[in-house]
């Protein structure tokens, strides 16, 4: 079986926190306790939809150190594929549910001297994981917060009030936005800094912070992409001798699945690498939207990403 | 030109680059003896306005050519040890944006860019430039002493006096190249010193 290692749990515990973003509690199913694991990481719940299985990635924002449950946060998105509305709708509190092993692609280096935090929204989550991290190891961070408004700001209060010297909070509809640039520059040497939230801020962040002569490796970033609907396709497997359809709805990942191949998989949302799939031939156009691939192999036509990338046009064959 | 190109070796064996200036918020230059043409190739007004040259000229005539690129702050020291207190300063006062370019000696920049990535600095962002000697910075795997320059393979140990074998094994954090007893298994049985290239 493709993906991280399963653990049956139960949800224990569901915590409405805005007109957005709830917040789940999950426990093993056999009582015992959970791996710990890395400020960063993230598991993949399973949801069981009908006959639609969907596997999407949520960050740990627990304590990586509290081996008796995990907690995620979900944003609901009402424009998406259904997962976050499936969680937000259908699952109650008892529920039987599997999540993966923890995998960590956002982790600290713990090389750097200061860690310098930068969220967008829900992008919060990873860093109340990485938070309670640090504080256990003394570490020295900074966290810059951005949130559309006072309501929609998840965890505010509780980071204001357990860490009000190292939290700084911006309302967009206030007018409030991070000052990167003058941020960025007098940070002390060896300062780490880490962005997670919308596709622009992490982007800009790394612009500014490349300009500003900041090193590669000293810049961290996290953004999972959800797979978007598209036109449907068929694909040919050379390798399970399948011709499969993809629906408007699923991924090629899932597509492939959901015929029976057991195809490679760690994070579904295109940054780890795992279900990187040769081509074998095409006609067409690819739609590639991986943060993986180099953009020479986009181009090549002999590389996909199933998680997230489509293809257009008339065939397809994958080494798979 | 005081290039020289290193033949292929092992893993462990340090590669050096070319330098190239980058953008960044400050520049520290440290170098010794032939390093400073890698610095005079690469030098810009704009470069100087933020630089700081720590120069370690080793008998090599180029401090006032170093002093004619008018970098914001010139050191000239007689060894690595005697301007190592000025590098550590220089890096715990340093902010991120600074860029760090090492020239010269292997045992030169093998020792800043310890410091450099001690001070936090990630060791593929640190830029360097072999120029010059091609002489090694050796540590005795024996009695662990460092011998300096050492031109010649097998040599002796400064420390211990053992006879010892020059290796590409090379160690980051000591800064070293490894020196390993030649004559072991057959004391006296030491092949003819010849240069570590030859």
């Amino acid at each position: 079986m493709s993906g991280a290692a399963k653990i049956p749990v139960i949800v224990t515990d569901i915590v409405p926190l805005n007109g957005l973003v709830t917040r789940f509690a999950f426990k093993r199913a056999d009582g015992g306790l959970l791996p710990t694991f890395s400020g960063g990481a993230h598991t993949v719940v399973e949801m069981r939809d009908g006959d639609i299985t969907r596997m999407n990635p949520y960050s740990l924002m627990s304590d990586p150190m509290d081996q008796t449950a995990y907690t995620i946060s979900v944003r609901r998105d009402d424009q998406g594929r259904g997962g976050s509305l499936f969680m937000h709708q259908k699952v109650k509190v008892g529920d039987a549910m599997t999540i993966s092993y923890p995998v960590n692609l956002f982790s600290l280096d713990l090389r750097a001297k200061k860690h310098l935090f930068l969220a967008g929204g829900i992008g919060i989550t990873p860093f109340l994981a990485q938070i309670k991290q640090l504080e256990r190891l003394n570490g020295r961070w900074e966290l810059h917060y951005a949130s559309r408004n006072k309501s929609l700001g998840s965890y505010v209060d509780m980071l204001t009030d357990r860490h009000p010297n190292e939290t700084h909070i911006y309302y967009d509809d206030e007018g409030q936005a991070i000052d990167l640039k003058h941020l960025l520059d007098g940070q002390p040497l060896g300062t780490h800094v880490y962005v997670c939230g919308p596709k622009g801020m992490i982007d800009w962040v790394r612009k500014t912070a490349q300009d500003e002569g900041w090193p590669r490796e000293a810049i961290h970033y996290e953004e999972f992409l959800a797979p978007k609907p598209g036109k449907p396709f068929e694909v040919k497997l050379a390798v399970s001798n399948k011709i499969i359809q993809v629906g408007e709805q699923e991924s090629l990942l899932e597509a492939m699945e959901r015929s029976g191949v057991d195809a490679p998989y760690l994070c579904r949302g295109g940054a780890c690498g795992q279900c990187e799939t040769d081509v074998i031939d095409y006609t067409g156009n690819f739609i590639h939207r991986d943060h993986w691939l180099e953009q020479a192999d986009h181009a090549s036509g002999r590389k996909i990403m199933p998680c997230v990338s489509r293809f257009e046009g008339k065939t397809l064959v994958l080494d798979r | 030109m005081s290039r020289f190109d290193f033949p292929p070796a092992i893993k462990s064996r340090p590669v050096w680059g070319r330098l190239e200036t980058r953008t960044g918020s400050a520049h520290l230059f440290i170098a010794d003896a032939d390093g400073a043409e890698a610095i005079i190739g690469i030098a810009t007004p704009e470069i100087m306005e933020k630089a700081h040259i720590i120069y370690i000229p080793r008998g090599a005539g180029f401090a006032a050519d170093l002093q004619a690129l008018k970098p914001k702050q010139f050191y000239e020291g007689p060894s690595y040890a005697a301007a190592s207190s000025r590098i550590a300063k220089t890096l715990s006062d340093a902010k991120m944006g600074l860029q760090v370019y090492l020239t010269g000696t292997e045992g030169l920049m093998g020792q800043a860019l310890h410091a450099a990535m001690e001070a936090g600095i990630p060791h593929t962002a640190i830029q360097t430039e072999h120029r010059g000697s091609v002489a090694r910075r050796m540590q005795c795997v024996h009695c662990k002493g460092i011998t300096e320059d050492v031109e010649v393979d097998p040599f002796q140990c400064a420390h211990c006096g053992l006879n010892l074998f020059v290796r590409d094994h090379y160690s980051r954090r000591i800064a070293a190249y490894q020196g390993v007893c030649i004559d072991a298994e057959d004391p006296g049985n030491v092949p003819a010193p010849k240069g570590i290239y030859e």
